[in-house]
Parts: structure tokens; sequence; C-alpha cells
């Protein structure tokens, strides 16, 4: 991305926080650096082990997330569909556990 | 048997989705509303016929089950009993309300597998087992138990809601819940032999009752009416009768007055729709109960309507037979030659119908060949016979 495409993704971005904020549901979000950069562990095996890369070679990577904080899925589905990565990539919802407890 | 016992078996059928779908509401979880709701039962089974059936079954069901929820949901919190909750604190209810409607829309959400609405459904507004929807759907039990269980815990970690979306929303997803209802009728009967027409039928019924004033709602159910009116005359001594050939003697009178009222009911709000001119198909036929011969003129117009509007392989093989009353075999087979090839090679009702219209045209060594294929891909044995019947006449003439 050239340095122009991140002031006017930050822009798009910002309007959705905005947004998001002024629902009352924002809680936290992020952009991640790049799937190749990625560090992958597991103490499965008893002992921490430490690898290189992703844990699944997958073409589509997780590039950023949300939190937000909405009563249930339908709520969720609509937010998602106004996040600028939706008019070009995925988003998946995925419901926090904690609160399943 | 018990007056008792036999009231809980009537409740039972007649409110479990009603009183599963109270209970579910809530929490978006429907294994542990099914769990308490047949806790609930039994109870019922023990205690009315000691005590007495209580003045409203559904409400003290309700109660009972619902008061096992939050003792569930007690000790998932580790709360002590004494603490309060007040939030669940079961209300004594006296009437139950109707959210089949809500449980039908979380069933055919469009975050679960479509293949898995139909399913959700006859087990969570009908109370089928695992066995029964397996049976019918061509799948294992343990198989089917495990998507519906997979299907349940995604609505519950999601929390998808039991609520009637907005307006511009809405439609969508009661498109959603009308097909899955139509799949349940749609489960090939000619394959499994068990067919599903009278559980389509008491779903499209409580559909229909939610939404009066939806005309596809009412044209499905008038749709399902006329189909489940014709089950007793569609296999006959063991052969498979085709609809324009059976006999309304054995058709179900009150069924077809009923679904011929609901589809006046539909036409009446002006909204025409796939299921409404399906279901105007269906009453053409069965016009025949009053001794009318057959329109093949009305029904062709109402297969192209369809055509147009939702074109699917079923209907363009019923507008080919339709055309082909009116205008001779050969227009029906340019029906059917316009039709996607590698769609229909597996498809019987394609193979039989053109061997129909071969051996019409006089074709007969190719309509011999063609209720060949069509008899490769039957396995339902009345049809089989009416397959095999049909060839042998034509090899007979050869």
């Amino acid at each position: 991305m050239t340095p122009e495409d991140w002031v006017a993704q930050k822009e798009v971005y910002g309007a959705y926080i905005g947004a998001l904020q002024q629902a009352g549901v924002f809680v936290d979000t992020d952009w991640l650096q790049g799937v190749e950069t990625a560090t992958t562990l597991s103490a499965a095996s008893g002992s921490v082990k430490v690898q290189d890369g992703p844990f699944a070679e997958t073409k589509e990577t997780l590039g950023e997330f949300f939190v937000i904080d909405v009563p249930d899925l339908d709520a969720a589905i609509e937010w998602a569909g106004k996040c600028p990565a939706a008019q070009f990539g995925k988003v998946e919802i995925r419901a926090s556990a904690m609160d399943s407890v | 048997m018990n007056n008792a016992v036999r009231a809980a078996e009537n409740v039972a059928r007649a409110s479990y989705g009603r009183l599963l779908a109270i209970l579910a509401s809530r929490s978006s979880d429907i294994a542990s509303a099914e769990d308490a709701l047949s806790e609930a039962f039994s109870k019922a089974l023990t205690l009315w016929p000691r005590d007495g059936v209580p003045d409203n079954p559904d409400a003290w069901l309700v109660r009972v089950a619902r008061n096992r929820l939050i003792d569930g949901q007690r000790r998932n919190a580790k709360l002590a009993p004494e603490d309060d909750m007040p939030e669940l604190i079961a209300e004594p209810e006296t009437i139950v309300p109707d959210k089949r409607l809500h449980l039908m829309l979380v069933c055919a959400h469009p975050a679960i597998d479509p293949k898995m609405h139909t399913p959700l459904m006859l087990q969570c507004v009908m109370g089928l087992d695992a066995e029964q929807i397996g049976q019918a759907f061509l799948v294992p039990k343990a198989t089917m138990a495990q998507r519906l269980v997979r299907a349940k815990t995604k609505i519950k970690a999601n929390a998808v809601p039991f609520a009637i979306p907005a307006n511009d929303k809405l439609s969508p997803r009661l498109e959603a819940v009308m097909e899955a209802i139509y799949g349940a009728y749609s489960v090939d009967w000619l394959e499994t032999g068990d067919d599903l027409g009278k559980e389509a039928l008491f779903l499209g019924d409580v559909l229909s009752a939610q939404l009066p004033n939806n005309a596809e709602a009412l044209g499905l159910a008038a749709l399902l009416g006329f189909a489940a009116a014709r089950r007793d005359a569609r296999i006959v001594d063991g052969e498979f009768v085709p609809l324009d050939a059976q006999n309304p003697a054995l058709w179900n009178e009150p069924l077809i007055r009923g679904a011929q009222a609901m589809l006046r009911r539909a036409s009446a709000l002006g909204q025409i729709g796939r299921f409404q001119l399906e279901a105007a198909i269906q009453a053409i036929h069965a016009r025949r109960i009053d001794n009318e011969l057959m329109d093949w003129r009305g029904a062709t117009q109402l297969y192209a309507g369809l055509c147009q509007l939702y074109p699917t392989l079923g209907a363009q093989i019923g507008y080919a037979v339709a055309l082909s009353h009116l205008h001779g075999p050969d227009a029906g087979i340019a029906v059917l030659d316009a039709l996607p090839k590698t769609q229909v090679a597996g498809l019987q009702s394609y193979h039989a119908t053109r061997a129909h219209f071969l051996a019409e045209q006089g074709e007969l060594n190719d309509a011999a060949k063609c209720y060949e294929t069509a008899l490769a891909l039957t396995f339902q044995p009345a049809l089989r016979v009416f397959l095999q019947e049909k060839q042998s006449a034509i090899v007979a003439q050869l």
C-alpha cells in the first residue's frame, strides 16, 4: 500500500470506528502485520515449541480485527456488513466464548 | 389409556414447538430448552394421572421446564440456591404466546447451513427425532444427530436472536423459512418411500397462521394442502399413478377444499409469487374432484409464468407436459431439448417424460431406450412398476 492508500484507508476506517463508538458497541480494533511475520507456538507436546510462520498456510489471512459488544448475531452481521473490509475481502464473525460461560 | 396420560401426549404433539420456542427464545439455547421440556413432559406423565390435568397444561409445562432451566443456569453460574437471579424467575404464565415463527426464522437463519434448515425445523418445531429426520434425508441417525447438535451449538454460541427482523430485512428471511418448509415437502418420497408431506403441511399451516397477510405463506400452505390431499391416490396396487391419471375419489376432499380456500385468500392479497403459482397449478388439477375436465390451457399458462418467475427443472418439465397436451409431443420435446444437458442427465423425471413424448411421436426404439435410462435412475418400487409397464408396452410393439 502506498502512503496515500494508507491515508485513505485510515479515513474510511476512522468513519467506521466513529460509527461503532457512537452506537456504544466499540471495544477494540487493530491492524495486524502481514502473515509472513507471524510466529506460531504450541505447548501441546508438553514444552513450548515456537515456529516461524502462521499456523496454517492459507490464501486468506487475518489482517485486522474488531471487538464489538452487541446482543446477538443479527446485530453483529449488521455491523460486519458496514465494515470497510467487507467491500473487498471477507469478514468473519466469532462470538466471545467468555460470555457463554 | 388413562385420560391424563392421553392429555399429556396430546399436549406434547400439539404444543411441542410452541413450548420449545418460548423456552429457547431468551437464551437461544435450544438444546437446554429441549432437555428441560422433555423433563417437564415426563414429570407430567407422572403427576397428571395422580393429581389431575392442570387447567392450563401448556403453562404448567412452561413453568416446570423454566424452573428446570433456572436450576441449570444456577449450577453453571455456581450460585448458591438462595442467590436471586431476578431476571430468570419463572413468571406464572397463563397464556403461552406463539413464537414458532421466531423459532422458524432461527432454524432458517442465513448463518446456518441451508441443508440444515429443514432438519432443524422438523426437530425444533415438530419434535421429530434424529432417526426420523435421518430416514427422510437418507442420512444415518448418528450423522444427522451430530449435524443437528452442531447447528444448535452455533445458534447458542452466536446468540442467534429469536426475533422478527425489521421490514426491509424480513422478506429474504421469510423466503428462507418457506424454502425450508418446501424442502420438507420436496424430500423425494419416490426415493425414500417415507415422505414428509404431513410434516410440511403442518409447518405450512403454522407459518400461514402466523402470517395471515403474506400471500406466499398462504400460497405455500395451499400447495402443501393439495399435495397432501393426493397422498392415497398416488400409489394404487403397488403402482405409481401420475397426477392426471389419479382417481379423484381417492383424494382427501376436506384437504382440497381447505387448500382452495387458502389459495383464494392468497390471491385476494394481490402479490403473485412462486408458491401461489405452484398451488394454482395444483388447483387446476384438483378441479377434477368436481368432475371438471383437466384445463391444460390454464395449466400451460401457469407453468409458463412459473418458468419465468422461478425456472426450476421441475417447472420446465411440467411446462413441457402441459404444452404437449395442447400442441402435441413435438412441442414438449422442444422444451426438453432446451434444458441444460448436464443438469437433466441424472434426472429420472426428465427421461421418463421424454420417453413418453417419443412414444407419442411413434419413435418406439428411442422411447424404449429412454425408459431404460429412466428405470436405471429409479429406485422406488411403485415407480419402477409404472415405468416397466410403459416400457414393456412399447417393446411389445417393436
